[in-house]
């Protein structure tokens, strides 16, 4: 009875390979007629339904099989019980998977880490950056630890105890000692990492505004990022919100002399080995200032003006260098979902030597244009007036 | 309402209600019914239902990650106007994750859990004809039915649902020009989530007040299985959480419909200046995450407490350490009100403040290590049956597992900095809080469907279930880790914009098999819903051996679920396999005085004569021992 199953099973799994196959066979030449004549639109939605046919088949014909190896498990189990043999050891055959799952799904895990873990975490190009990698190190392994061990106790315990007539399980409520011991452990484990985080954060954050820190602002709004720096004299003007017109996007206060000079650009360019320090600000809706080279990530809050000062250490021609990637760029990009056009809001960062950015810096355009003066000389104009009748009004 | 009385005749009870449930119409008896067991299959139901909504929702747009180039006419006949040309409106898939999101916290892992199995095990675990309130009850699942009707409705509006994430950060959800989720979609999710905090808040005083006062007979509090631990800790976290996320959630309609500026300042949308001034964008996430920390072991609680009772019925062995997953339980709930900042490392909140949540993120870390070591302690040298139920609860420890681990990274201030709202964290949280409650909520259908249905459900379907779910959901949250720590950010529309990101479009297409091989999985979880609830072969009333005492109930169902006197409890729900007792389980309702011959000193702590008795026992059991 049981090797005429067999036969039967094996039969019916070739069957359904072969449908399996076929089914495919169709769909794919279905999908490479759709494109070809998808001239007319009835005959694209024809072929898309005959595609959206076909899958549904597919999805049917597997129905289909699962449960016909179902009544065969059903047939050989109770053709076992008429026989007064056992039926199947499911029991036995989940503790096995689960062993099984152990060791294919460890082995996966591991290539997962070690091939697309190698993608990832790319090296840090800032000097803060560095202690975060360290910190990262620090809890990967740590953790990694716990990962595999309790994975481990809990996929093997479940194949060693799998079911079993003969046996009673051991009758064990509780146990304060080793609770104990696992409620302390984890403690100082977390101490460890509580402190030495704590201290990577503080170091991270404070930071007190320094005399030569070169500031820039970056101002996000929906899709893109503006950048202004300071001219000459290394401040940057005033801004103020109501005060944005089409030319003055930003909302510039040129009643402040030092809004005068600011420049406009168009990349980040940002020396190596110099204190950056950027002014993040939102015009419109949260955005997130994000540069995973540099561990930099700070949101953008309308309303709430917020800076992060870190130290870029490698210069974009040297990451090209070590990543072999002529292309390569660093990059800003938005991380807070601000609307449709979330997914393609950059701005290129370059990191240059001294001198090229002192060279770069001499290129760039202030952001008073001509048009901008034009418009502000009128406003000038009205605010003198406005001047006079107010004299005028205390002089009465 | 345990009463001494003894009654000999079945069916009848000493319950005001009585004369009622012999003249039960369809409406009361199915509709607005108030009997708790068919409030929990309503509640089931429609959680079931929505979840296969959101996740019907989540393959659409891992469709759309895995091949942004691609058109799928399919997609244009589906959704119209929202896929012009077969490829998704990059705002309407905003709002699919926006949706997909609120309807897998709230309405399944909140709803469908927490209702689900509050309402049916509460009064049959405590031994209560039902629920302290039953119209609150039914007041709470309609409440609920209605948020899910307004949820989905959104979704026939001209400029489509919310799309600002489910978190709903304004600016972006205050003002309906930033997007076109931001419009009628938004109000329509803000009314609904209001009516879903009543129902939640209708159904956890409820809970709270049944356990508190409504104990049958003998049941203690430290008598109590940790379900109830765990769904009376839900329910306090739950009661003072929500009403803060009410309380945020109307001042955003005030922003939004009333001119306010509570979360409003500085705006310049589109050139156009607004006229808001004085408001902070960060009170939001303030009030936001107050609920919103809570939240996650809202979802998380019920799936632990589930995991832990079937994991012990399964192994045939007593919880390890039930005071210390008592007291970890207990743990969490309070840690949980006072991390809600994490979520906040890089909003540009005060650093120090970030400092000091990162301090008690961590130290969360702790009870939730102790549960799982004390998982892992009960199935040593157990003698585990791999029902369905028992494969979901372990599924939910690796889960939990694999996902708690990765919270270590994110609770870290300074690695979140370049962690923060990257795929890391969806990975994340959709192990720890997604995945494995979802697995807890399963554990918990398998198990209790008996109870709930008087069938059984097929287990070799229940098994094919497991293992393509369980892999799947790896397959497809794994590779997500690495993915985020090269900088990929989450709610991104298209990898196609970025050079970096380029090279995850492989993996990106992997996910997304995953995910449909796992969706597809799910039918052969409905087939056998559906198939069992009415051809499922029919349930004994005790199937698995608990000593729980909703196993002591008849398996039909009635309308105060004991007939006759409610039974009195004598001992704690984990006796099984105590050395010397006849079977490898001693239901609750066993007095020790019939099973003298496994009974321990500890059974007797704070109980003199039963202490008497029982030495008198071991002394004259030793003095029949040295005879022979």
């Amino acid at each position: 009875m049981g090797f005429k199953n067999l036969i039967n099973y094996k039969k019916i799994a070739a069957l359904f390979a072969v449908l399996l196959l076929c089914g495919t066979n169709v769909l794919m030449a279905q999908t490479t007629d759709a494109t070809a004549t998808a001239a007319t639109d009835d005959a694209a939605k024809s072929a898309m339904w005959t595609g959206v046919g076909y899958y549904v088949l597919l999805f049917l014909l597997l129905c289909f099989g699962v449960a016909i190896i179902g009544r065969i498990l059903k047939v050989y189990d109770l053709s076992n019980q008429l026989q007064n043999k056992k039926g199947i050891h499911w029991n036995n055959i989940m503790g096995v998977f689960c062993a099984v799952f152990l060791v294919v799904g460890g082995s996966a895990a591991y290539w997962s880490i070690t091939v697309q873990g190698s993608m990832s975490l790319p090296e840090a190009a800032s000097a803060h950056g560095v202690h975060i990698d360290e910190m990262f190190l620090t809890t990967t392994v740590l953790t990694m630890i716990v990962f595999v061990i309790t994975q481990i106790l809990l996929f093997t315990f479940l194949f060693i105890y799998r079911h079993s007539e003969k046996r009673r399980a051991y009758f064990l409520p509780h146990n304060n000692t080793i609770e104990k011991v696992w409620t302390i452990i984890p403690a100082i484990v977390l101490t460890i990492l509580v402190v030495f985080g704590f201290f990577t954060w503080r170091t991270v954050t404070n930071s007190q505004q320094v005399k030569g820190d070169i500031n820039i602002d970056i101002t996000g709004h929906q899709f893109a990022w503006e950048l202004r720096y300071p001219g000459k004299d290394g401040v940057l003007g005033r801004k103020n919100y109501r005060l944005t017109t089409a030319l003055n996007n930003l909302g510039i206060d040129y009643k402040d002399r030092n809004s005068f000079d600011d420049l406009k650009a168009d990349t980040m360019v940002i020396p190596v080995n110099h204190s950056i320090r950027l002014n993040i600000n939102a015009q419109d809706v949260i955005h997130s200032v994000y540069m995973p080279h540099f561990r930099v990530q700070l949101n953008a809050v309308p309303g709430l003006p917020t800076f992060f000062k870190f130290v870029p250490t490698i210069t974009t021609a040297e990451m090209r260098a070590k990543e072999d990637n002529p292309q390569f760029e660093y990059l800003v990009y938005c991380n807070k979902i601000c609307g449709g056009g979330h997914y393609n809001m950059k701005k290129i960062v370059r990191v240059v030597t001294e001198n090229e950015y002192q060279q770069w810096l001499l290129q760039q355009k202030p952001y008073l244009t001509d048009g901008l003066k034009k418009e502000l000389k009128i406003a000038d104009v009205s605010q003198q007036k406005s001047g006079v009748t107010n004299r005028l009004a205390l002089n009465n | 309402m345990s009463t001494l009385a003894v009654q000999d005749h079945g069916v009848h009870h000493d319950h005001d209600h009585d004369h009622e449930h012999h003249h039960d119409t369809f409406l009361t008896k199915y509709i607005f019914s108030q009997d708790h067991k068919m409030i929990a299959k309503q509640f089931l139901i429609t959680g079931i239902t929505m979840a296969v909504i959101a996740m019907i929702l989540s393959i659409l747009f891992r469709i759309q990650l895995a091949y942004p180039d691609k058109s799928f006419p399919l997609l244009e006949t589906l959704l119209g106007r929202f896929a012009p040309g077969g490829r998704l409106n990059p705002e309407f898939y905003l709002s699919l994750v926006t949706i997909h999101g609120t309807i897998m916290v709230f309405f399944v892992l909140t709803a469908g859990l927490s209702g689900t199995f509050s309402n049916l095990l509460i009064p049959l675990q405590l031994g209560a004809r039902d629920m302290a309130s039953p119209f609150m009850n039914m007041l709470s699942y309609w409440f609920f039915f209605i948020a899910s009707v307004i949820m989905l409705s959104s979704f026939f509006i001209q400029k489509g649902p919310a799309g600002g994430g489910w978190t709903i950060y304004p600016p972006l959800s205050a003002l309906p020009k930033a997007m076109s989720g931001s419009d009628m979609g938004m109000t329509l999710w803000l009314i609904s989530i209001i009516c879903f905090v009543a129902s939640s808040l209708l159904g956890g005083i409820n809970y709270i007040s049944t356990i508190l006062n409504m104990r049958t007979k003998g049941m203690d509090l430290w008598k109590m299985p940790l379900t109830i631990w765990s769904f009376f800790l839900t329910a306090t976290l739950g009661v003072l959480s929500f009403p803060v996320l009410v309380a945020g959630l109307v001042l955003l309609i005030f922003d939004r419909s009333f001119g306010t500026s509570f979360y409003l300042s500085d705006i310049v949308l589109g050139g156009k200046i607004m006229p808001f001034e004085g408001g902070s964008p960060i009170l939001f996430q303030h009030l936001f995450w107050f609920l919103g920390h809570p939240e996650v072991y809202i979802v998380i609680m019920p799936a632990m407490g589930i995991a832990s009772e079937v994991m012990s019925v399964n192994s045939r062995k007593p919880i390890f350490g039930y005071h210390a997953m008592v007291y970890s339980l207990i743990g969490i709930t309070v840690l949980s009100f006072i991390v809600w900042g994490h979520h906040m490392f890089v909003t540009g909140m005060n650093p120090f403040l970030g400092g000091v949540f990162m301090i008690t993120t961590l130290i969360i870390a702790v009870p939730s290590a102790v549960k799982t070591f004390n998982w892992l302690a009960t199935l040593w040298r157990g003698n585990i049956r791999f029902t369905p139920a028992m494969l979901f609860a372990i599924g939910m420890v690796s889960y939990f597992i694999s996902g708690g681990l990765t919270g270590i990274f994110l609770g870290n201030a300074a690695l979140d900095i370049n962690l923060h709202d990257t795929y890391f964290v969806v990975a994340h949280f959709h192990l720890v809080m997604g995945s494995a409650a979802i697995f807890g909520m399963l554990a918990g259908v398998y198990h209790w469907f008996p109870k709930m249905f008087g069938k059984m459900m097929d287990e070799r379907l229940g098994y094919l279930h497991f293992w393509i779910t369980f892999i799947g959901a790896y397959l497809v949250f794994f590779p997500m880790h690495f993915m985020g720590l090269d900088g990929v950010p989450r709610r991104y529309y298209a990898f196609t914009e970025f050079e970096s990101m380029k090279r995850w479009l492989s993996v990106n297409v992997f996910i997304t098999w995953s995910a449909i091989m796992s969706a597809f999985a799910q039918v052969a979880f409905l087939c056998n819903f559906i198939y069992s609830i009415f051809w499922g072969k029919k349930a004994t009333q005790n199937p698995w051996q608990a000593n729980t005492l909703e196993w002591t109930a008849p398996v039909e169902h009635l309308h105060g679920n004991w007939p006759g006197e409610i039974p009195t409890v004598y001992r704690w729900p984990y006796d099984y396999s105590k050395p010397g007792a006849e079977e490898d389980f001693i239901p609750q309702t066993v007095p020790f005085s019939q099973t003298m011959s496994s009974n321990l000193p500890h059974d007797f702590e704070d109980n003199e004569l039963g202490m008497q008795a029982h030495e008198q026992w071991v002394a004259a059991n030793r003095a029949n021992e040295e005879v022979k």
